[in-house]
């Protein structure tokens, strides 16, 4: 099968994230998006490792899930904070700031 | 059966004899400066850990300043060594650059960090409660603001000493950030220094609401960017089947030559450049500030604590520049003609941006980030000259621009009232007659900012519109004088309301800051008038720095 469909699968994964970044409210939702938008990224690194032969994307795909989780951990305990003091996870009701 | 065994043979081995996998070779003294800070940062986590809660305070900071002076005197030693110019090179297999611009920055960063440890670390600005100093930190950040569990957390006297370590964190992979050499590290460093700036922002003791909101648009924003930026990496490594700079570099300089005609779609492939530089490009910008990735700024600098704000400003700009001069530099000299366009209109738009956009604002936080995008497109002027006075000028103006900063944010803690810090500007009235010293220093800072001469702002602003007239720039240079002049405006504005209006009867007080605050201010002085009366020392340092290793 040729390897350039697993890359248009790719860019449309990331997409939908990052479309789902735009349009979605609560952040949690938003924050699944961009994870979204990381396995994207890993889809793209493997399925170029594949075409090219050799495993840097391989590599760099183990680098990106950690990094992720990384970002799970304090995204997570950022937005439990902010869920505890509004009882709300939308960003729409985080605008004390204003221009 | 041949075929699968083609395909297969890239990530199986037949049984038998395993492939010996060679060592990488790493040399730690020349990553010293990094590996310092790390280690520091893990110490100070066991010191959490197991120091009981009194002592914590001292030693985290003991240790803090110890392990930054520790690794700044490394940096001094490379320097010294000749890593910055004639013995430049490659270390950790390729994956991190020790040159000049990267140990430039690196011993700016640690300079900064150092002055930042002492904004952080100041307990005599918040009024005592319950006979104990607190620092702009709430003392424990897991408690929902006023509640219970909170008041029972201040009473007991707890602290988030937890924010050295994790400031030593983010400044580890700042070292790491402009000196990276491939495109994981490079990611791997953006990471590092961004996730413990997302927390730092939500720690604020007061207006607590308002800290948690900029770390949580901070958070959001800062991976969404940073999931850009890995598409773009994923894209430039299909392009040229490698992430390391160099290797990206002569794919792009022989960009006709094909290794194998069935990688013709991918190898050589110029959307997969276009979109993936651009794409890394943007997480870049982001960091900066750049206009059209500029919205965090305001509010992320207005909603957190302001040492931590004061930090974020001057640091993560001098590490964030320092890898867009990495990558346009060293990755994409080859495209100019492709980046320099765009780059163009996004200088202009940022100067123009932030200059007219800060008219608008009436806090004062916001104020100083609307500037410091102002001063990201006067940096970018200077980064995209693609000259070696480019480079050197954008070191010096990174340097320069970053004390100001630090000392400026300093000086907002120190304006207090009720509620904590006073930060709208009709509460600065008249400040220069309550309190002469402390308005004659920021208006030193203001007036840097605004690029009088006799002050570091006007040499840095001299160098990078120099560079980039000198390559052919002209126009990019009358927008930024515009701009200036604009900026000017609202810098004089702050100075005159300071000066000459009448104070109010119930405007904040000047609190007396402890040695620390005090020191981080006159260091910022110091350097503010240094390198504005007598730049071409620091001139000749960045001059002698400006080269970048491939």
């Amino acid at each position: 099968m040729n390897p350039v469909y697993y890359l248009y699968l790719a860019a449309l994964l990331f997409t939908i994230g990052a479309a789902g970044v735009l349009i979605r409210r609560n952040a949690i939702v938003v924050f699944m998006c961009i994870e979204l938008m990381l396995n994207a990224c890993n889809l793209a690194f493997v399925t170029f490792s594949r075409m090219h032969g050799n495993l840097d994307g391989q590599i760099i795909a183990f680098f990106t899930m950690v990094v992720a989780a990384a970002e799970v951990v304090v995204g997570l305990a950022i937005i439990v904070s902010i869920f505890r003091t509004r009882h709300s996870a939308s960003v729409d009701d985080a605008s004390l700031m204003k221009l | 059966m041949s075929a699968v065994a083609s395909v297969h043979s890239l990530w199986t081995v037949a049984a038998g004899v395993p492939g010996r996998i060679p060592a990488p070779k790493i040399e730690y003294a020349q990553l010293a400066p990094t590996l310092i800070v790390l280690g520091a940062a893990v110490v100070g986590i066991l010191i959490e850990a197991f120091l009981p809660r009194r002592s914590r305070y001292y030693s985290q900071l003991l240790l803090s300043v110890v392990a930054l002076a520790a690794a700044f005197a490394a940096v001094i030693g490379l320097a010294a060594g000749g890593f910055g110019s004639s013995k430049a090179h490659l270390a950790a297999m390729g994956a991190i650059a020790v040159d000049g611009p990267a140990l430039f920055l690196q011993g700016t960063i640690l300079l900064v960090s150092l002055i930042a440890v002492f904004t952080f670390a100041e307990r005599r600005l918040d009024p005592a409660a319950h006979g104990r100093p607190g620092d702009a930190f709430a003392p424990q950040p897991a408690a929902i603001p006023g509640g219970e569990a909170e008041r029972a957390a201040e009473k007991a006297g707890f602290a988030t000493t937890e924010v050295f370590p994790v400031l030593l964190f983010a400044v580890g992979g700042m070292l790491v950030f402009p000196a990276a050499n491939d495109l994981l590290t490079l990611f791997v460093a953006l990471e590092v220094f961004s996730l413990p700036l997302y927390v730092l922002c939500a720690l604020a003791r007061r207006q607590r609401l308002l800290s948690q909101e900029s770390a949580v648009k901070y958070f959001l924003l800062g991976a969404f960017s940073s999931a850009f930026l890995l598409f773009g990496v994923a894209l430039l490594y299909g392009y040229a089947g490698t992430v390391t700079y160099a290797g990206i570099a002569e794919v792009i300089s022989d960009g006709a030559r094909q290794v194998d005609p069935a990688l013709a779609g991918t190898m050589g492939n110029d959307a997969l450049l276009l979109i993936g530089g651009a794409l890394v490009l943007m997480g870049l910008l982001f960091k900066v500030g750049a206009v059209p990735f500029h919205m965090w700024t305001p509010d992320v600098y207005q909603g957190a604590p302001t040492p931590v704000t004061g930090f974020m400003a001057a640091a993560t700009k001098v590490a964030a520049f320092g890898a867009l001069l990495r990558l346009l530099y060293v990755v994409l000299p080859g495209m100019r003609w492709d980046w320099r366009p765009v780059m163009w209109g996004v200088a202009i738009l940022t100067m123009l941006g932030g200059a007219v956009l800060a008219i608008t604002q009436t806090d004062i936080k916001r104020l100083l980030a609307y500037s410091s995008i102002a001063h990201a497109g006067f940096i970018l002027a200077g980064a995209i000259a693609a000259s070696a006075d480019g480079i050197s000028s954008v070191l010096f103006y990174l340097a320069a621009y970053s004390f100001v900063t630090l000392g400026a944010f300093a000086v907002v803690t120190l304006v207090r009232d009720a509620g904590g810090e006073a930060t709208h500007l009709s509460k600065w009235a008249g400040l220069g007659r309550r309190s002469p010293l402390l308005a004659a220093v920021f208006a030193v800072f203001l007036l840097a900012f605004a690029g009088i001469p006799l002050t570091s702002g006007f040499a840095g602003k001299f160098a990078v519109f120099k560079a980039a007239a000198e390559s052919g720039g002209g126009w990019l240079v009358v927008v930024g004088v515009i701009s200036s002049a604009i900026a000017a405006f609202f810098y004089i504005r702050v100075i005159v309301l300071m000066f000459f209006s009448e104070p109010k009867a119930d405007g904040p007080t000047v609190a007396v800051p402890s040695v620390l605050t005090s020191t981080a201010i006159a260091v910022g002085v110091a350097a503010t008038l240094v390198l504005g009366v007598a730049p071409q020392y620091f001139l000749d340092l960045a001059g002698h720095a400006g080269i970048f290793i491939r």
